[in-house]
């Protein structure tokens, strides 16, 4: 009886995927078929190059925070402070790194301290006072780049070390070090939330937390762990985008990635009202964003102008999501056959 | 037993409170803080925000939320910035806006209502197509040189208190919107349906109110209130831009939220919503005044006011919860 179960929950995971990889190969049929080079892979000083390594590359960033996301998505709450802990993590590497004597790992620890902080921060509210996810992750959200400001002074940090900026821009075998470290989260999320009980306990307390606290499962805590793991994800997502430019910028850094990992959360099949997540799903949602963004740059599509397309793929995600058009389509499809 | 009926406004005396306090603290501070200027420039400077908030304020009420505001101001701005130096009319330029605004809204409502999505993505989604199809009418700010926006709007409608004192019309539009809202929230059917909505949806419904067309109105008015914020910002800077007014939507739900609104909808007033709007504006002021605080003070001290008056109306409700019980 039990792996007949353990079976059904392997058809569910693979059919969560089955939307996400459609609209991704969709997208790399029309660019095989219209953009040329885009399929165009060389090797150059030991590691590969090519459009589908930038992508790969410059999506690791929404990859790593919509672990974090699609966790927060399955108890019902939402993050909106990854990019404000983003800026902050950013901030606080830049200016250990350039304070003579600290050592390397310190700084890393350090900035993945102060995001694993801000995460708490969030997860206090929504699981110890109760306030709403979108509100208390809210104030972050606006008093974060403040923070960040404070820390950097105002002033856009740059640093050269080698070793800070091989985060954003190394690579290993080949592939950008950024994959790698996406790879390696996707790996540590996966076996903590599948191989262990409590992928269980986030789904329960998202799918309905009375039942779940009255079964034992300590809600408040579940739901403080996902923000402060969220808020770990931002912080590696934070260093790699300061890696990438060398520079920890609190204005920009991170702006507007938060909708964007929702997006790519959302597109991987997980549904917002909470209950269920998806992390390959999230993971394919992210290199789904970042595909459609560079080919939008690739087809001269100005950067100010690529929202539009974006609203219209959440658009079309909400509604096919929406049970009530489900319904509807099915019951158009199974009218045609009789 | 029910809770006094206080209990309801002990946010929106805290909220009178910091307010007074703020301006006080000023006034102690900085000699010509409490002049006339001051004041009028208080209410001039944050007018738009002011509308965009009275929309949120509707929004919140109703249990939902609006994150088009910022996006849709800039998209009318730049809207009617670009029709009327291409030559149209500036009173059809604002029709038009206004009815492009109320349009955008009742079509998030309606995604809202007939599929039920969840709020907080269908406005998401607007909030990009606004900002987008702002840059694709014009991609760099544009400046008016009608003089119907100089000299009528700037110079002519403002009303003069003194020689040297006078209340540009920005303000004035912002107070005659804001009585509007006053009278539509709390003396017509359709502001109590936004609160009956808010309050419990499965309850309004039951009661046989107009659930569905209540909910799409709802943000047909916020559309409006946006646009309408669009055309004052227009008229406060001259000139349009689609990159104006990034994260608006915040401040706004910051307002309403240091108004006293429960942001789980069904309590709140809007003239809390008019005081949070004053008490953002009076940070600012007294940051500016400060002169040696950097900006980005401002944010944190809205951050720490937003979380100060979601952790008392935690309080309260958990007050009022343990009074429910005892009885």
């Amino acid at each position: 009886m039990g792996s007949n179960r353990f079976q059904k929950r392997e058809v569910r995971w693979w059919h969560s995927l089955v939307w996400p990889v459609a609209g991704l190969a969709l997208l790399l049929v029309f660019n095989l078929l219209f953009t040329e080079g885009f399929f165009r892979v060389e090797i150059r000083d030991g590691r590969l190059y090519g459009v589908l390594i930038d992508i790969l590359n410059h999506g690791s960033k929404v990859m790593l925070l919509s672990l974090g996301m699609a966790l927060v998505i399955a108890t019902g709450g939402v993050d909106l402070s990854v990019g404000a802990v983003m800026a902050i993590a950013g901030a606080v590497a830049a200016q250990l790194i350039n304070k003579d004597g600290l050592p390397f790992p310190v700084v890393i620890v350090a900035a993945l301290a102060v995001a694993v902080l801000a995460g708490s921060w969030n997860g206090l509210l929504v699981g110890g006072f109760k306030v709403q996810p979108i509100v208390a992750t809210l104030i972050l959200m606006v008093a974060g780049r403040g923070i960040a400001q404070l820390i950097t002074g105002g002033q856009i940090i740059t640093f050269t070390d080698g070793r800070l900026t091989y985060i954003g821009n190394g690579s290993l075998l080949g592939l950008p070090f950024p994959v790698w470290l996406s790879l390696a989260m996707l790996g540590l999320t996966v076996a903590l939330t599948r191989k262990t009980a409590i992928g269980l306990f986030i789904e329960s307390v998202g799918d309905n937390q009375t039942a779940s606290t009255y079964s034992g499962v300590n809600a408040s805590t579940v739901k403080f762990l996902v923000y402060v793991f969220s808020g770990l994800c931002a912080g590696m997502a934070g260093l790699v985008a300061a890696s990438n430019i060398k520079c920890a910028d609190s204005n920009h850094a991170g702006l507007f990635l938060e909708l964007d990992a929702i997006l790519a959360v959302v597109v991987g099949g997980t549904s917002l009202t909470g209950g269920r997540f998806y992390l390959a799903g999230a993971i394919v949602g992210a290199l789904f964003i970042q595909t459609l963004t560079t080919t939008m740059y690739m087809r001269n599509v100005s950067a100010d102008i690529a929202p539009v397309p974006k609203a219209l793929a959440i658009l079309a995600v909400c509604l096919l999501q929406s049970p009530k058009l489900r319904g509807q389509l099915g019951a158009i499809f199974s009218k045609k056959p009789a | 037993m029910k809770l006094p009926v206080s209990a309801r406004y002990i946010p929106l005396f805290a909220t009178a409170l910091v307010l007074a306090g703020l301006y006080t603290l000023g006034c102690v501070s900085f000699d010509n803080f409490g002049s006339l200027r001051v004041l009028v420039n208080l209410v001039g400077d944050n007018a738009f925000l002011g509308v965009a908030a009275v929309g949120a304020t509707f929004v919140i009420l109703s249990g939902g939320i609006d994150l088009s505001v910022g996006s849709v101001v800039a998209f009318t701005s730049i809207f009617i910035a670009s029709v009327v130096e291409k030559g149209m009319n500036p009173l059809l330029a604002i029709a038009l806006a206004l009815v492009l605004g109320a349009l955008f809204g009742t079509l998030m409502g309606l995604l809202i209502r007939v599929f039920q999505l969840p709020p907080f993505l269908v406005t998401l989604a607007g909030m990009f197509l606004a900002r987008g199809l702002g840059f694709v009418i014009a991609p760099q700010s544009v400046g008016i040189t009608h003089p119907f926006f100089l000299e009528r709007i700037s110079e002519g409608l403002a009303i003069p208190l003194n020689d040297r004192v006078s209340i540009p019309f920005t303000a004035t539009c912002y107070v005659a919107i804001f009585l509007v809202a006053l009278f539509v929230a709390h003396y017509t059917k359709f502001g109590r349906f936004i609160y009956a909505l808010g309050g419990d949806e499965q309850s309004a419904t039951l009661m046989g109110l107009p659930v569905a067309r209540t909910k799409v109105l709802i943000y047909t008015a916020s559309g409006f209130c946006s646009a309408l914020a669009g055309v004052i910002y227009t008229f406060y800077t001259q000139s349009g831009d689609p990159a104006s007014c990034v994260g608006l939507e915040l401040d706004a739900i910051a307002a309403v939220v240091i108004g006293g609104t429960l942001l789980s909808g069904g309590v709140g007033f809007m003239a809390g919503t008019l005081m949070g709007v004053l008490i953002l504006g009076l940070i600012q002021t007294l940051i500016t005044f400060k002169g040696d605080l950097n900006s980005w003070w401002t944010k944190i001290v809205i951050g720490m006011l937003v979380l100060a008056f979601i952790l008392l109306q935690n309080f309260i409700s958990s007050l009022s919860r343990r009074v429910e019980k005892t009885s």
